[in-house]
């Protein structure tokens, strides 16, 4: 009896909880995220543009756009910029590369003063080695699983 | 039964010690809002000349004790015990604050209840007749406990209404058998509460039901109610948790929308300042009671207040095991005269 | 043209991963996992493929593009090489990406210290 009680008045709070929780922003987040995320594309199609101009054949202008990208985000961040870009875009900030070459530098960044073996060496993915972990063995069974279909062709 | 126990939780202490002096250090943030002048120290600069933040916090402390000692006049060598604490791992700040000096060291974790439960404890100690001086101490510092507990500080993450921040502080109080108060009176010590909250963006929520329970616990041992005080004042509850804790006990009734605040809601602007919720850590009601609401008793504007220090028992651990959050809350009865 | 295109494309794919942040308390590590996943996935059924010609770096330059890479890459060495290819062929299309990201973060992590928040 006593147990059950308990169980009611901690439902009871979680919904009291669930209700008195101020919600974001909503409408200001998306617009937000849809802006930042869009201009920082923008700004990927520009770099896009002006290495097929120099004339780099077009499979391979993927590299160079990947690494002007994730170069900027790093500086970024290391400038102190971007964490105030997250704020205010979030999503917006997150989800283009930049935003994961900052999950990479702002550890590496933060953990200097553990060394630079354990610190920037090791931490450096605690954020962005899950995205590693799960898109490279995804494609790998993507790989094997193309190869087999292929055997049946 | 102990002789000096009264109810389930609480101890009324015979010869009631006084917290002769006190002494609050706070971060720049915090130096901007609304207790600005009510701070020993404000830093110009988080890291407070050092290499790292969990050395500033470090430092922080060590120097919060050494201000309150010097408006004493008394020496490091007649203090018998200190009883500190703070949010990092094992302790960091106030054990290497506690190398330095040459004091007997009780290391406490109760999170963000560190500040009364160090009282309390040191409280027990006086009256007990096993010391004349104790020094409580703690501190919290938003960058290590950042760092500690969430994201590093560069990453661009958004943070929810609900979120709190992390008080930049320190504050020390020296409790002692000699003086002529502000008294202890009082020490209801809480239970562990957890009613299911695993939002660890909400702390207020999972730490409210705990500072609930305790204030219940004190008004029914020691049969005063929140009339008795001019103020009673939790620790880090912030706005959300503020206002849940407000209405659990209006439940039970007890209205106390009069003469009830949280030092999360009273060390910043919440307008302005971009904390969303409010303070937090073991900073925030440190730096409150050690600065403001200490000069606000000494200068006769508050007699009586009961002060709850509430912690979010979360390691980051027990957030990715998936374990919901248990809370809990210390309240220490203060008052100018017996 | 191109760049409407990629501010639309680009700003669609980051308001679904805004709403899925706000609506279901997604973590961001979270969300890029998923992200880069479902990359992959809608990479390998050739559903992105024309995302990518319609949006180009709008497309490409959001997580799942990098996902896109990786599934795109693979497939074409598993066609080349075999089953080695599965293995050879996400990270040689990605290289420069990661390559950038990991020597970029220690050279700030050199020249840069972490600021407090304000």
């Amino acid at each position: 009896m006593e147990h059950t009680n308990e169980e009611r008045l901690k439902k009871e709070f979680q919904d009291m909880v669930k209700k008195s929780a101020p919600s974001s922003n909503f409408l200001k987040d998306c617009l937000a995220a849809f802006v930042v995320g869009g201009f920082i594309c923008v700004i990927g199609q520009f770099v896009m543009n002006f290495f097929i101009g120099l004339g780099i054949p077009k499979e391979d202008v993927g590299y160079y756009v990947a690494t002007i990208m994730v170069f900027l985000g790093a500086f970024l961040t290391g400038l102190g910029v971007y964490d105030n870009i997250g704020k205010f875009a979030g999503a917006g900030s997150i989800v283009p590369i930049t935003g994961f070459s900052n999950s990479i530098v702002a550890p590496a960044m933060e953990f200097k003063r553990e060394g630079f073996v354990f610190g920037v060496g090791a931490k450096m993915f605690v954020i962005a080695g899950p995205v590693l972990v799960y898109g490279i063995s995804s494609s790998v069974i993507v790989g094997i699983i193309y190869y087999i279909i292929n055997l049946f062709k | 039964m102990g002789e000096k126990r009264v109810g389930e939780q609480t101890i009324a202490f015979k010869n009631p010690p006084s917290i002769i002096s006190t002494a609050a250090i706070a971060g720049p943030k915090e130096g901007e809002g609304p207790l600005r002048d009510y701070y020993d120290v404000i830093l110009q600069d988080d890291l407070f000349g050092e290499e790292s933040w969990e050395k500033a916090e470090s430092k922080m402390q060590k120097e919060a004790v050494r201000l309150a000692l010097e408006k004493l006049k008394i020496d490091e060598k007649d203090i018998d015990y200190i009883f500190a604490g703070d949010l990092l791992n094992q302790l960091m700040a106030s054990s290497l604050a506690a190398r330095d000096y040459k004091i007997p060291f009780f290391g406490l974790y109760g999170a963000c209840s560190t500040l009364t439960e160090s009282m309390s404890l040191a409280s027990m100690a006086v009256d007990g007749g096993y010391a004349d001086y104790v020094i409580a101490s703690t501190s919290s510092h938003f960058c290590s406990a950042e760092r500690q507990f969430r994201f590093p500080l560069e990453h661009g993450n958004q943070r929810p209404p609900t979120s709190q921040w992390t008080v930049t502080g320190a504050g020390a109080a020296v409790i002692s058998s000699k003086g002529n108060g502000p008294y202890i009176t009082y020490v209801t010590t809480g239970r562990v509460v957890d009613f299911g909250i695993k939002d660890a963006n909400n702390m207020g929520a999972a730490m409210a039901p705990a500072a609930a329970d305790t204030i219940l616990r004190h008004f029914k041992d020691t049969g005063r109610t929140n009339k008795d005080y001019d103020l009673i004042i939790t620790g880090d509850l912030g706005k959300v948790g503020m206002e849940l804790t407000l209405d659990i006990l209006k439940k039970q009734g007890f209205d106390m929308s009069t003469n009830y605040s949280d030092c999360g809601v009273k060390v910043f602007d919440l307008t302005q300042q971009d904390v969303h919720s409010g303070g937090s850590g073991c900073g925030c009601s440190a730096i409150v009671f050690c600065g403001y609401l200490y000069k606000q008793i000494m200068e006769g504007n508050l007699n009586k207040i009961l002060l709850i220090s509430t912690g979010a028992l979360l390691s980051p651990t027990s957030t990715m095991q998936g374990e919901s959050i248990p809370g809990i809350a210390h309240a220490v009865a203060i008052e100018r005269g017996v | 043209m191109d760049y409407l295109r990629a501010f639309i494309v680009g700003g669609t794919i980051c308001l679904i991963g805004q709403i899925l942040m706000d609506k279901t308390n997604l973590t961001p590590a979270r969300i890029l996992v998923s992200f880069v996943t479902a990359g992959v996935i809608l990479g390998a059924i050739g559903i992105y493929e024309p995302i990518v010609e319609y949006g180009k770096a709008g497309a490409t330059v959001p997580l799942p593009g990098f996902g896109y890479s990786l599934a795109k890459g693979t497939i074409k060495e598993v066609e080349k090489y075999g089953l080695i290819g599965a293995f050879t062929g996400g990270i040689k299309a990605t290289s420069a990406g990661i390559a950038a990201a990991i020597f970029f973060g220690y050279l700030m992590a050199i020249i840069f210290n972490p600021k407090a928040k304000s």
